[in-house]
């Protein structure tokens, strides 16, 4: 539970709530069961992949071999610090430390853009070798048919997770330019709070998504 | 409740009585286009739905009459074969996500949820408008999408052909996808709002039966709908990059498309019908004064239904080469949906006996329900055993079953909620003999339509054909007379109660002696619906007990969230707002 006051004339208490408590609770329950809606959307993306894995487990092998498990470990660790600070992000709201919630959202931000550029550049190696997805693939180094469909499920599911996760940026903006207008303190930081909650999902589904595209053998 | 009260907060407790037609409501607090539009109210944006809902269930319905008219003959009558094809395509498209999936939760859901639960609104006001454009934005890419190249793939977009064919089928994706980010939200903001706003001393076993319909509708859109969104965001990828996760050319596996398909799409059918569950356990009880018969059983297989249809998506695919073990463990635990169906069935039937009732509109409309959806239900059970299924697969033997549950079942509840809510909504009593007349319409054109289609399908007449052999044909004209008849029913039904709204009589707050909150507010409600927190005493089905009970209320400072109402505090002052 968090430790935050009722005070029921909160600045931004809405009309249709009888007070901060409710509003804050309903926020979260708000953010899980949306949590719940992303987790089944990424779940399409999964089936597929176990069906394909299923199907073909030799060309998994041979085709992870070609994605750099280097790059894809710092930004397993890259994400993983991230979330701390968004952790880090939330307690400094709970004990009203201002400050420390622009500098771990900060970092938190810069942690994310770091994850990007990352993946911007494995992304655009392959597409050099021309490993495209699908009926665009034109890339020798796999010698099994369905080289492109292993392409297509790993461009689909880093990409929708990317796209989650610059979305997530910009969240991160939003809360950054509002905590340093002091906006957030320990009675009222529910965005840092739910968003915080989001980015947690995002960092599970990449780690979800390391293992099984990078560490096959 | 016990006296050795610990926890239990002292709440001053006082009565109020509902004003019928005060001079501020919900309607004339805030005027104006601008304020329609940017309204957060969910009575409001309920209203908004139901106006955009009828508009497109009077476009497909015209579509489903053009289908019927150009069947009249076995060869060609009025239109082309292609346009046969897109004009079923946006039927069935346009009914499904535009009319049946966002008609009860969306439209009747978002007006008398909160009302039900005694909040002041949804728990997410503004994510429950963006609900609402996002539902526009994706019906215009829908209509676009037809102007723009059409789409013959029906409305299930099946892979390989929908990845292949031309149209516009990648924009009518990505409108189906945004249009279910709407239904997404919408139950996101639903079960936030019943676990969160419920007023003080409505507890689980206060909730009325809507909204526990709506509860069980709600987790099966965040659950089932966001596989829908996923599987046609990869076939619009498929025809715009060639992904080829579906396309058997590219090594895709178009199979796995029909399962990822039916997995939302079979839920997709309880979304549609559970809400109208809900609607069928109110109007009963409100008609014949007594308490619902199985409270519970009725509440919690609502939730059976919801969870076991996510079990049986794969008997919509006995012929397409799944395993037979698969099918036959599908088709078992189709069968188990009609345990719960039975159980609801079975109670509402109980609640009748011995009933004072009285047989108004909304009530007949129920009838007709009981009687077309058993139809329905009974036939879904045939085809569920995966020998009949076999042979009746794909023919007008399904078209039948899918318009008597969907048609008969849920498009009669969704009436039967609109008569019974009218004059909360507007204020205002329609005119209940022509209601009771389009009622009979209904019945009888809807019977005309679709029973000869259960005969031709069970002698092998194939869904969406356009040319037929002749001896179908007389069962043909006959189901193309019905729709006409069907037809007229809506029509009387539309022009009589939007006559109401101009000249109907006005309706006091509580024309039907109801105990569900809902009926326990002003009519028109006020703009945040109670001026006072309410507090909740008895149960919303609680007959036996006098009316002065059943609207309790406190003011607005002081009252707890959360806190237990303490009976013993009762002081009755009746007061005039």
């Amino acid at each position: 539970m968090a430790n935050h006051s009722t005070s029921s004339h909160s600045r931004y208490l809405q009309h249709h709530f009888v007070d901060a408590e409710q509003q804050f609770d309903a926020a979260k329950m708000g953010m899980w069961v949306f949590l719940v809606t992303e987790i089944l959307f990424f779940g399409g993306l999964f089936a597929a992949y176990i069906v394909y894995r299923l199907w073909y487990p030799e060309l998994f092998v041979m085709a992870s071999e070609e994605l750099n498990t280097l790059w894809g470990g710092v930004n397993t660790v890259v994400l993983i610090g991230s979330s701390l600070t968004v952790a880090m992000a939330i307690k400094s709201a709970q004990l009203n430390q201002k400050r420390n919630i622009a500098i771990n959202l900060g970092i938190t931000l810069a942690l994310a853009a770091i994850f990007m550029v990352i993946k911007y550049f494995e992304w655009t190696h392959k597409f050099h070798l021309g490993i495209f997805p699908g009926e665009f693939y034109a890339y020798e180094g796999i010698d099994h048919p369905k080289a492109n469909v292993f392409f297509s499920l790993y461009y689909l599911m880093t990409g929708l997770h990317g796209l989650h996760v610059i979305i997530g940026i910009g969240l991160m903006i939003w809360l950054l330019v509002r905590s340093v207008k002091g906006h957030f303190d320990s009675e009222y930081y529910t965005p840092v709070e739910i968003t915080g909650l989001y980015w947690h999902l995002v960092d599970i589904i990449w780690i979800f998504l390391f293992p099984l595209f990078y560490l096959i053998d | 409740m016990s006296t050795e009260e610990t926890n239990l907060k002292k709440i001053q407790v006082q009565r109020y009585e509902p004003e019928s037609d005060p001079d501020q409501h919900y309607l004339n607090e805030e005027t104006g286009i601008w304020a329609w539009l940017t309204t957060v109210d969910h009575k409001k944006i309920g209203l908004m739905y139901l106006a955009s809902v009828t508009f497109f269930f009077f476009v497909g319905g015209i579509m489903a009459l053009l289908v019927r008219t150009e069947l009249w003959t076995p060869a060609k009558t009025f239109i082309e074969a292609n346009t046969y094809n897109q004009i079923f395509t946006l039927h069935g498209a346009i009914m499904v996500f535009l009319f049946l999936v966002p008609s009860v939760p969306a439209a009747l859901g978002n007006f008398f949820l909160p009302l039900q639960l005694g909040a002041k609104d949804v728990a997410f006001p503004r994510l429950n408008l963006l609900s609402y454009y996002l539902y526009v934005a994706g019906a215009l890419i829908a209509i676009v999408s037809i102007v723009n190249g059409g789409i013959d793939t029906g409305w299930t977009f099946y892979t390989p052909y929908s990845s292949t064919t031309g149209g516009a089928v990648t924009t009518m994706v990505f409108g189906v996808f945004v249009i279910g980010f709407s239904s997404i939200l919408t139950g996101v903001n639903f079960i936030t709002t019943i676990h969160k706003m419920r007023a003080p001393g409505l507890s689980w076993d206060k909730l009325s039966l809507f909204s526990w319909s709506l509860y069980a509708t709600s987790i099966i859109q965040i659950l089932a709908t966001p596989v829908l969104a996923i599987t046609l965001a990869l076939v619009g990828l498929e025809r715009l990059l060639g992904i080829g996760i579906f396309d058997p050319a590219l090594g895709g596996d178009p199979v796995l498309f029909q399962h990822f398909f039916w997995f939302y799409s079979h839920p997709a059918v309880y979304i549609m019908i559970v809400p109208g569950f809900g609607i069928v356990s109110e109007v009963i009880t409100t008609f014949s004064k007594k308490h619902i018969f199985g409270y519970w059983a009725i509440a919690l297989s609502s939730l059976a239904i919801a969870f076991i249809g996510f079990l049986v998506w794969g008997h919509h695919m006995f012929v397409s080469g799944q395993a037979s073990l698969a099918s036959m463990v599908f088709s078992f635990l189709t069968f188990l949906v009609g345990i719960p169906t039975g159980i609801k069935m079975f109670n509402w039937t109980a609640t009748l006996y011995k009933g004072s009732i009285k047989l108004a509109s909304p009530l007949l409309y129920i009838f007709g329900f009981f009687f077309l959806f058993l139809v329905g239900g009974l036939t879904g059970i045939v085809l569920g055993s995966i020998a009949l299924n076999v042979h009746l697969h794909d023919t007008y033997y399904v078209v039948a079953h899918f318009h008597f549950v969907m048609v008969g079942g849920m498009v009669m509840a969704f009436l039967a909620g609109v008569h019974y809510w009218w004059p909360k909504m507007t204020g205002r009593l329609y005119n209940e003999t022509l209601a009771k007349i389009a009622c009979g319409i209904i019945f009888v054109g809807f019977n005309v339509t679709f029973l000869p289609q259960f005969v031709m399908g069970s002698l092998g007449m194939p869904r969406r054909y356009f040319n037929y052999i002749e001896q179908f044909q007389v069962y043909h004209q006959i189901s193309t007379i019905g729709s006409y008849i069907l037809g007229i029913g809506f029509v009387m039904i539309f022009y009589y109660l939007v006559k109401s709204i101009y000249t109907g009589e006005k309706a006091s707050p509580n024309p039907w002696g109801s105990r569900a909150l809902e009926w326990q507010v002003n009519s028109l409600p006020p703009l945040h619906n109670f001026h006072h927190t309410p507090v909740i005493i008895n149960g919303p089905y609680d007959y036996h007990k006098p009316m002065d009970e059943f609207q309790l209320g406190l003011a607005e400072s002081g009252n707890g969230h959360g806190t237990e109402v303490d009976v013993s505090s009762t002081e009755e002052k009746p007061q005039a707002e």
